[in-house]
């Protein structure tokens, strides 16, 4: 029994539990881009450091909160700062569109143009958030770090492998889930989830039928910002929040979007998925595991390891660059770059 | 007549070297990038023996010294390179304290600093490459070289009576020089490495890094990285994914941040860094307090006595002439000569003008080989009670 438990565990513990909090995590970002893609039709440079954003104000809040004394007990205090982290970041995407894209609505300029706009966007967010937090690293998690130390696992079971579960991984977890049910039920039953839908289809036959562009334009900034936001600071709570790697996190959310087929939500969920599995499984080192599961003389001297862990951010190009030659629709047919 | 005018002219420019001006001294130090957070320190430490120097009226009859601030980047070799640059060639800067990394410092040297005749004096730069690039005796650093650190570390190690370690190291020059001198000391001692892989700095995760480490296997995880980069994620991740608890670290992952962010866990971590515990150091500390700049970090001792140096040098050359300053290096570093300590600037500058010979001895016993490197001792220290205790200084 053990001999297949240990290695189910090990598994568990360095590729499952991280690769599916990573992709929770890729998939709300990736949502972001592709309901902008899907309704405003361009690629939005700027959603990582909106992350950002967001998060630093979550941070900043937390922070606030901290010296009040004010804490949640087990869980970090950062959810309580969230709610005002979502709205400013809502404020800021409608000022920005208000301000700059708009514009580019009123003179049907061409989607490079809204990306070339989301671009300049994205170097001033981020010089306007180095600016306020700097760009050092910050660490805003409180409350318990571990539901389970892999040292309590290992006593609890008495196998030879534990399985550490943090507070923030289960968090992430249980808000994509939850996230995910409400965005859906708002896109599939409510008026206004119909309007973006019938507005991301055929914009002329949308406006046609009575849908007002403008309306559905801030509905999608303000989900995207509220997503985002709590993207960023799910990021943040699990690993830690750097403006340079929410800048980085560009590239793996861009790749599951396109994978799963942009504009299309259910796609950017499979897609953070499968980016997420992609990484984590082509640079886990499965000596240990062999070492389980093969016999004596088939134990292999090096460490059983497809791609060095460098090549992580090469796995989502890789992959972004192979969907767009042999499937640019992606794995849901979302609309074409 | 118009000519001769202009010649006197030009003379009377020239000579007005020996009275009161404003030096100019390039400070290159990675303001952006992976130790972004320990530079402000440093500077701040050069800077303060240069304050000192200026406040005393002593060098070169009265002249003040005036940092000029650039960036190296601490990873990118070719920025670093059009930084310093532009320190030598249109800012004439007399010579350059910095750089900090290891790669970039390299690269400054090697095509910037070298061909033009400046004096480079690093405080950080470690890696044992540097005691060997063609430098024709421009390239000094008042921070020992990992050569010797690798020994000190695999004796350090060796002594615990763990004999099989993983190794992750920083992917840079410092990195890669620390683990090679650290793995075959080891391995001469007969200890064995089951795996050294590198880690980039940066990333928010290093979950999949600690995989392939304990995918390897060994008794302690050696981390030669930089404490608010990519050396504390790993340390992080092994410590949430419950693979190592004996952790060994090298210079660049001492600091009280550390063992705050990480918490009980690092408890019995053992490491080694540059310095000692001598009059020196506490000096140091007492003297920045009173000057009111916090020097009690990594590399700032260094760069106070980088900076010092510099200007030592030039008083005792009489001139802010590079290669006058290049060859007056070593006297003032080195005895015989009075010892001036961290803090007596002012009575180096004076004893230099009267033409006795110093020793500086500074906030780091600084004394350069020939190469310009210094020999460098170490403490062995350990985590204890939330603290980085000195075991001994080897």
């Amino acid at each position: 029994m053990t001999e297949w438990l240990n290695p189910l565990v090990l598994m568990a513990n360095f590729v499952l539990v991280p690769g599916l909090v990573y992709g929770a995590q890729l998939a709300l970002g990736a949502l972001g881009i592709t309901l902008v893609f899907g309704i405003l039709r361009f690629s939005n440079f700027a959603h990582g450091d909106t992350m950002a954003f967001g998060t630093m104000i979550t941070i900043l809040m937390t922070w606030l909160l901290q010296s009040w004394g004010v804490s949640l007990g087990p869980l970090p205090t950062a959810l309580l700062a969230l709610p005002i982290g979502i709205f400013l970041t809502i404020l800021f995407l409608l000022a920005t569109d208000r301000l700059v894209y708009r514009h580019y609505r009123d003179v049907r300029a061409k989607p490079i143009t809204f990306l070339m706009a989301s671009i300049g966007i994205m170097f001033m967010m981020n010089g306007l958030i180095r600016f306020i937090i700097g760009p050092g690293e910050q660490i805003f998690l409180d409350g318990d770090r571990f539901l389970m130390k892999a040292r309590e696992f290992k006593k609890l079971t008495g196998l030879d492998e534990g399985l550490g579960i943090r507070t923030s991984q289960v968090l992430t977890v249980v808000v994509a889930v939850v996230l995910v049910i409400l965005l859906f039920w708002f896109l599939q039953r409510t008026k206004t989830g119909k309007a973006m839908r019938a507005y991301s289809d055929n914009e002329t036959l949308a406006r046609l039928s009575g849908i007002d562009p403008e309306r559905v334009v801030k509905i999608t900034w303000i989900i995207a910002a509220g997503l985002a936001a709590i993207a960023g600071v799910l990021y943040g709570l699990d690993k830690s929040f750097k403006p340079f790697t929410y800048f980085q996190l560009l590239l793996p959310m861009f790749a599951a979007a396109i994978v799963g087929g942009l504009g299309k939500p259910i796609g950017a969920i499979v897609g953070g998925f499968i980016i997420a599995f992609s990484e984590v499984m082509l640079t886990y080192a499965y000596k240990k595991v062999g070492r389980y599961l093969l016999p004596e003389e088939w134990q292999p001297d090096g460490l059983l390891q497809l791609l060095s862990t460098d090549y992580k951010f090469a796995i989502s190009f890789v992959i972004l660059v192979v969907v767009l030659l042999v499937r640019p629709t992606g794995i849901f047919k979302g609309k074409v770059v | 007549m118009k000519n001769v005018l202009i010649a006197t002219a030009m003379v009377a420019a020239m000579t007005a070297n020996a009275a009161a001006e404003d030096i100019k001294i390039g400070l290159i130090l990675g303001f952006t990038g992976p130790i972004e957070s320990l530079t402000p320190g440093m500077a701040d430490g050069a800077e303060l023996a240069w304050k000192e120097v200026s406040d005393s009226g002593l060098l070169l009859d009265g002249s003040k010294i005036v940092s000029v601030r650039a960036d190296s980047t601490c990873i990118d070799a070719a920025a670093a390179t059009t930084a310093a640059e532009r320190l030598i060639t249109s800012d004439k800067v007399v010579a350059i304290m910095g750089a900090d990394c290891s790669g970039v410092t390299t690269a400054i040297a090697n095509n910037a600093a070298v061909p033009n005749g400046v004096v480079m004096v690093s405080p950080s730069a470690t890696s044992p490459a540097l005691s060997t690039i063609d430098d024709k005796d421009h390239f000094f650093r008042t921070a020992p070289s990992d050569a010797r650190q690798g020994e000190v570390l695999a004796d350090v190690v060796m002594g615990k009576g763990i004999k099989e370690v993983a190794v992750t190291y920083t992917n840079n020059d410092y990195g890669k020089g620390l683990a090679e001198s650290f793995a075959s000391s080891y391995e001469k001692l007969g200890g064995e490495i089951s795996i050294s892989a590198a880690h980039e700095d940066g990333k928010a995760d290093y979950s999949a890094e600690v995989a392939a480490l304990d995918a390897a296997g060994g008794d302690a995880l050696v981390v030669l990285g930089y404490l608010d980069q990519g050396g504390k994620g790993i340390i992080q991740g092994a410590i949430d994914a419950g693979s190592y608890e004996q952790f060994v670290l090298a210079d660049g992952m001492i600091g009280q941040s550390l063992i705050d962010a990480i918490g009980e866990d690092l408890e019995g971590t053992i490491g080694t860094l540059p310095g000692s515990e001598s009059d020196s150091a506490r000096n140091f500390i007492t003297y920045g307090q009173s000057a009111g700049v916090d020097v009690d970090g990594p590399f700032r001792p260094e760069s106070y006595d980088a900076g010092a140096l510099i200007a030592l040098a030039m008083q005792a050359a009489g001139s802010t002439d590079r290669a006058a300053i290049q060859a007056n290096m070593i006297d003032v570093a080195n005895a015989p000569g009075v010892e001036i300590h961290a803090g007596q600037l002012d009575y180096g500058l004076f004893l230099l003008k009267n033409g006795v010979g110093i020793n500086y001895v500074g906030a780091t016993n600084v004394e350069f080989l020939p190469n310009g490197d210094i020999p460098g001792s170490y403490k062995e220290l350990v985590v204890e009670g939330g603290k980085f205790e000195t075991v001994t200084v080897r």
